[in-house]
């Protein structure tokens, strides 16, 4: 979740920037280039007995592209409209055996508040299939999937449509509250001399607009400050967070050559595939100034996630109709776990507090992962949770744990690239992790993936998603 | 505290950078060459920058002493001589303090004018020569940085020197005392305090690099209005008119009771008008006179007394206070749940009535709200604390209260009603605290089922800014429960005293006499207007008729009613018939809007109430001429109110002279000049008080009788209540 961050005044900056090194060559810097770990293990499954195994069919995503490009003139509910029409085409799924429609969005257009609705209306779905747009910042798409696990588990649906969209490219920008007071007055007001009056309180000032909050409403923070300051309190360095930065973009783009990244679906020619990443070198990035914390901050414009549109969309069922309908799942959809810390100090350390939680309901130890999905807010969020994960005096004092939840291993860590990389719809980024994990699990063999991801408001997810058998 | 601290800060025009920050990462530092380990001071070097860490020890506060003088210069000596180091940056090893100005007890010790002198030439010298370095020092300041720890580099601001009050740090920046501002951190793989420490070094030691390298430049852009005001300041006129103008206020507001603040102005007036080194001798003379003074010691005493009262006599309670009960939502109950609500404790607030509650309620919400507008808290915040409220009107949730506190009306069969509706819902362990201003606390806990769990908790109104928090013990409280009660009013941020039961306890019995005056006073005909001016000139900080009006006509009948029949003769002088006749025409003072005075909402200016003069007129009195010039006025108030504090310490309701002087002063604003009623007796000279008192009983009779120690003081004037 990093958009909400940037204050609208840097928009400019990061967007140069990201034109200067979108021209750049690829340079791939071969040492962090992860090493497939080829794996045939067979563990026991997490089937649970008396509860309904739930798998993903497939998911689909639009290419996620840098806000204000190719997408500027759209609404969010087109592009969930892409997504959806994508993963009809992909899973050539009847539109009426959808039970239920959830998608996840987080700034919201007025005109669509329920963007699911009218998004699967303009899809073509059936009319009698509901829809209903959930948000939880960066894991609203986390919670439209697990709002659909629920459903299909507890026996009320059988097959659900999950997805999320965002769109920054526009955002609602408001009249401020004097005179959205005024215009509402206006409307009620009966005589002329009545709205004369009310026109004579009118002042210039109300015309300043309202942009919508770049800052966590509890503690007035931006969450690129936050981030920063989570950054210093783990001692990561500036160019840690520029390595894995780098790490990110390299790694995507290798997995965008290698044709890896197959949830994409084209939007539309010659819209076909992400366009925010950005290979450069430590020179370059060391040269940006702190985006938030100024003039020594460690954050910049280079290691944190990009404002970006895009949607996705999943198709979800009991694993029974899957298999009578004569579907091969990618996944199962196994444990997960929601937590929520302190939004001032530790807004961003969702993934290390919900890890070790999930893993433990699951009955699985970090050994057990082969595939590693987390969402990539800023590289000082991911650094500053592997140093958290990686110390038992964090763990004693803030996780009530004896010992430390342990190191992710980098080699199986974001290996086709991250939300840095790729990119951040807040909305419709829970669906591009879960699919890139069950779609690496696929192609470099395993059987476990974890998904983790941290929220605005001190939030957090983690989900075990097991992939099914071949 | 105000004089206290401004004495210590002082003009100076420098130009060196100050930080407050925590920070950064660099990674690869140079190994520190020479550590060399000092008591107050120690030093290492990081590449080419001397990092000076600050850490008085066996304290929790640096301040400024000898030792830290002499180890600072020796230090910056080093660093000046070496080759190797390009820059420096100072830094406090405490969490939440860089320097809290001069060590008090240092200057304590000094016994003459010269020693203070001396002292301060020393500090003088060692910012001089900061000032001038060639090397660029950078202060990273965390937490409270007061007095002469302000010196180190900052330009004074004329407001702040005289007032000594504290600026939060994002307006220290606007203010442009400091070049940057560095955010706590939180929980890392360190606790928060200690790694926010480290972080600020980080970034310090980057700006010193950047200074020393020249990338970075340590003049600052000034604004329009600050190069306008510069401009002005070169027009002689111009500055004559702003001294006097400072002048003029500043004898306003102190009434010529504080020498500091007019002493500051004339220092800075020297500086600027003869050059600074004209200015920095005048500055030492002048602090070392200052030092010498009553004042100075008076409020020094002060210090140390608080100091004392925030602390917990009784040690840790066994079981701590976490869900609190407050019966009667009125003025005090709202304001007690105030001050607890905002430090974390659950609170219930119950009253009998929805329309009583609901105001109570109300109250609490505008005492945070009005924390937002002053930017000291964020809306979030306030609401998040206003949840620890709860509002009823019902016994519920009070089995899980570990303390009572009630203040209902000032009745003692409505206490005892209370009392006993209480404890049959509380749990065994819960304490019963009663809010009463002069009830004793033994005859409420008469009905008691478990004396030992019930205690006196004196608030003060208004209470979010009255300080004081009077504790009242009986024969029969346990010491756990007395534990439990400081530990609740220290929580509350409460300087606390701790009295014996008795009728008035401490504060109310010193007030009641001093209040008979009062009113024999306006009876022999001093206008309330006069009457306040006088008392305000002593350097209380209300005038006398304005207190009856805050207090309340009925409370201060109630009080003097019933003092009076414990007391008798004592507590008498003026006719309590005054008050009766106010209370039944409703001039229950700014509650009801007429008192002595005339209260407006919105209206700033106090009119007499003319409804008074027939009443007055009434109950005329002679005034006798040998008692009545405005000095026999002031000393007839003060002298009563002495005279019962020592009478209090001589009976044993008061356990320390200290903790009577900290009531005295902080909960009914005995003037702080004068460090209170024993401080004052030691300081003015005990047979002068007596003589007085004798001249006083001679013209009105025993009222004036100087109490036995006071007399046993007068008699060996080598007795002093302060050694």
């Amino acid at each position: 979740m990093t958009i909400l961050t940037y204050p609208f005044k840097n928009l400019p900056t990061a967007s140069k920037w990201a034109l200067r090194f979108s021209i750049r060559p690829l340079s791939c810097s071969s040492q962090l280039r992860a090493a497939p770990a080829v794996q045939t293990k067979t563990k026991k499954t997490l089937a649970k007995p008396n509860i309904r195994n739930v798998v993903v069919v497939d998911g689909v995503r639009t290419p996620f592209l840098l806000s204000g490009t190719s997408y500027k003139d759209l609404m969010p509910h087109d592009l969930a409209r892409a997504a959806l029409t994508g993963l009809l085409h992909r899973t050539s799924v009847p539109k009426e055996v959808v039970d239920y429609i959830i998608f996840g969005t987080v700034i919201q257009e007025v005109k669509t508040s329920n963007v699911a609705r009218e998004a699967a209306l303009g899809a073509g779905f059936s009319d009698k299939t509901p829809a209903h747009t959930v948000t939880m910042a960066c894991i609203s798409a986390n919670q439209a999937m697990t709002t659909g696990v629920g459903l299909i588990a507890s026996g009320q649906c059988d097959v659900i449509v999950a997805g999320g969209v965002e769109l920054m490219s526009d955002v609602p920008i408001r009249h401020s509250r004097k005179m959205r007071k005024l215009m509402l007055d206006l409307n009620k007001a009966k005589s002329m001399g009545q709205r004369l009056s009310l026109i004579s309180k009118f002042r210039f000032n109300f015309l300043a607009p309202e942009l919508p909050a770049v800052s966590e409403f509890s503690t007035s923070e931006t969450m690129g400050h936050s981030a920063d300051r989570l950054a210093a309190a783990f001692a990561v360095s500036r160019l840690e967070q520029d390595e894995y930065a780098l790490r990110s973009h390299s790694l995507a783009k290798k997995a965008q050559d290698e044709g890896l990244l197959s949830d994409v679906v084209p939007f539309k020619v010659p819209v076909t595939k992400d366009n925010g990443i950005r290979p450069s070198s430590l020179e370059q990035m060391a040269k940006l100034k702190p985006a938030f914390i100024k003039p020594y901050g460690t954050v910049t414009a280079a290691n944190s996630s990009f404002l970006t549109d895009g949607a996705s969309a999943m198709l979800i069922m009991a694993e029974e109709k899957a298999l009578a309908m004569g579907y091969k799942p990618k996944a199962y959809l196994r444990d997960f776990m929601y937590v929520s810390q302190d939004p001032k100090d530790q807004l961003l350390l969702g993934p290390t507090y919900a890890t070790p939680k999930v893993l433990e309901k699951a009955g699985l130890t970090m050994n057990d992962i082969d595939a590693f999905e987390f969402h990539e807010a800023f590289s000082g969020q991911i650094l500053a949770n592997f140093k958290a994960m990686d110390s038992d005096w964090f763990a004693e004092n803030y996780m009530g744990r004896k010992t430390k939840v342990g190191l992710p291993p980098l080699e199986k860590f974001n290996n086709w690239g991250g939300s840095l990389s790729l990119g951040h719809p807040f909305g419709a980024t829970g669906c591009r992790l879960v699919m890139a994990a069950a779609n690496r699990l696929r192609k470099e063999g395993g059987q476990y993936g974890l998904v983790a991801a941290c929220a605005a408001g001190g939030q957090g997810h983690a989900m075990i998603v097991e992939a099914y058998p071949k | 505290m105000v004089a206290c601290r401004a004495i210590g800060i002082l003009s100076r025009f420098s130009a060196f950078r100050i930080l407050r920050s925590r920070g950064y990462i660099c990674r690869n530092f140079t190994g520190s060459s020479a550590l060399l380990t000092r008591t107050h001071i120690n030093y290492g070097v990081k590449g080419d920058v001397a990092v000076v860490r600050i850490n008085s020890p066996n304290s929790k506060v640096n301040t400024l002493s000898k030792e830290l003088h002499s180890e600072f210069s020796e230090v910056m000596n080093e660093i000046w001589a070496s080759d190797q180091i390009r820059s420096a940056v100072l830094i406090s090893s405490k969490p939440g303090c860089f320097i809290a100005g001069a060590d008090i007890n240092m200057l304590a010790a000094c016994k003459t004018l010269q020693e203070v002198t001396q002292l301060s030439q020393e500090a003088q010298r060692i910012v001089e020569k900061l000032e001038k370095s060639t090397k660029p020092i950078v202060a990273a300041i965390n937490g409270s940085c007061l007095g002469g720890g302000l010196e180190v580099g900052v330009p004074a601001a004329l407001d702040m020197m005289l007032t000594g009050r504290s600026i939060r740090a994002d307006r220290a920046k606007k203010m442009g005392l400091v070049d940057q501002l560095v955010e706590p951190l939180g929980p890392g793989l360190k606790p928060p305090e200690e790694r926010t420490i480290e972080y600020l070094e980080e970034v310090a030691i980057t700006f010193a690099k950047g200074l020393a390298d020249k990338k970075i430049s340590p003049k600052r852009d000034k604004g329009l209005v600050e190069k306008l005001t510069a401009y002005a300041m070169t027009i002689p006129f111009v500055r004559q008119q702003v001294y006097k103008k400072v002048e003029e206020k500043v004898r306003k507001q102190t009434k010529g009771l504080y020498p500091a603040p007019l002493k500051i102005i004339d220092v800075v007036k020297t500086g600027i008008e003869q050059g600074s080194d004209a200015g920095y001798l005048c500055e030492s003379q002048k602090f070392g006179e200052l030092v010498m003074t009553k004042e100075s010691k008076a409020l020094m005493g002060l210090y140390h007394g608080q100091v004392l009262c925030k602390k917990n006599k009784f040690g840790a309670p066994q079981k701590d206070v976490k869900h609190l009960a407050i019966l009667g939502a009125g003025l005090m109950g709202a304001g007690i749940a105030q001050v607890s609500v905002d430090k974390g404790l659950k609170t219930i607030l119950k009253d009998a009535t929805l329309t009583a509650l609901d105001r109570g309620q109300q109250q609490v919400f505008k005492g945070l709200n009005d924390k937002v507008k002053k930017k000291a808290l964020t809306s979030f915040e306030r609401d998040s604390i206003f949840s620890n409220l709860t509002g009823q009107l019902d016994y519920q949730g009070f089995e899980k209260a570990d303390m009572v506190i009630e203040a209902v009306f000032e009745d003692l069969s409505l206490k005892h009603r209370v009392l006993k509706e209480v404890e049959a819902v509380i749990p065994d362990h819960c304490i019963f605290a009663s809010n009463t201003s002069a009830l004793p606390i033994s005859e409420i806990a008469a009905v008691s089922k478990r004396p030992e769990k019930v205690i006196g908790m004196h608030y003060f109104s208004p209470v979010d800014k009255m300080q004081l928090l009077e504790i009242i013990t009986t024969e029969k409280t346990s010491k756990d429960t007395s534990a439990s009660a400081v530990a609740v009013g220290l929580k509350q941020g409460k300087v606390i005293i701790v009295v014996k039961d008795g009728p008035g306890f401490y504060t109310t019995r010193c007030l009641a006499p001093m209040m008979s005056e009062v009113i024999r006073i306006l009876q022999e005909g001093v206008d309330p207007k006069k009457l306040d001016s006088l008392t305000t000139s002593f350097g209380f900080p209300v005038g006398a008729a304005t207190l009856v009006d805050e207090v309340g006509v009925d409370v201060a009948k109630h009080v003097a009613e019933d003092l009076g029949k414990v007391f008798g003769e004592r507590f008498g002088g003026g006719n309590p018939e005054l008050l009766t006749q106010m209370v039944s025409k409703g001039f229950l003072g700014r509650k009801s809007g007429k008192g002595f005075y005339i209260y407006q909402e919105g209206v700033k200016r106090k009119d007499l109430n003319s409804d008074m003069d027939s009443i007055l007129a009434s109950l005329k009195l002679p005034p006798k001429s040998e008692v009545s010039s405005d000095e026999d006025i002031q000393f007839r108030l003060v002298t009563r109110f002495v005279n019962e504090a020592v009478m209090c310490l001589q009976e044993g309701i008061l356990a320390t002279p200290a903790e009577g002087d900290i009531g005295a002063v902080f909960g009914l604003g005995f003037p702080p000049c004068l460090g209170g009623p024993f401080r004052f007796v030691d300081l003015y000279g005990a047979q002068k008080i007596v003589d007085r008192l004798k001249k006083y009983e001679a013209a009105y009779g025993k009222q004036f009788t100087p109490c036995q120690l006071l007399a046993d003081h007068a008699n060996s004037p080598n007795k002093k209540f302060y050694q």
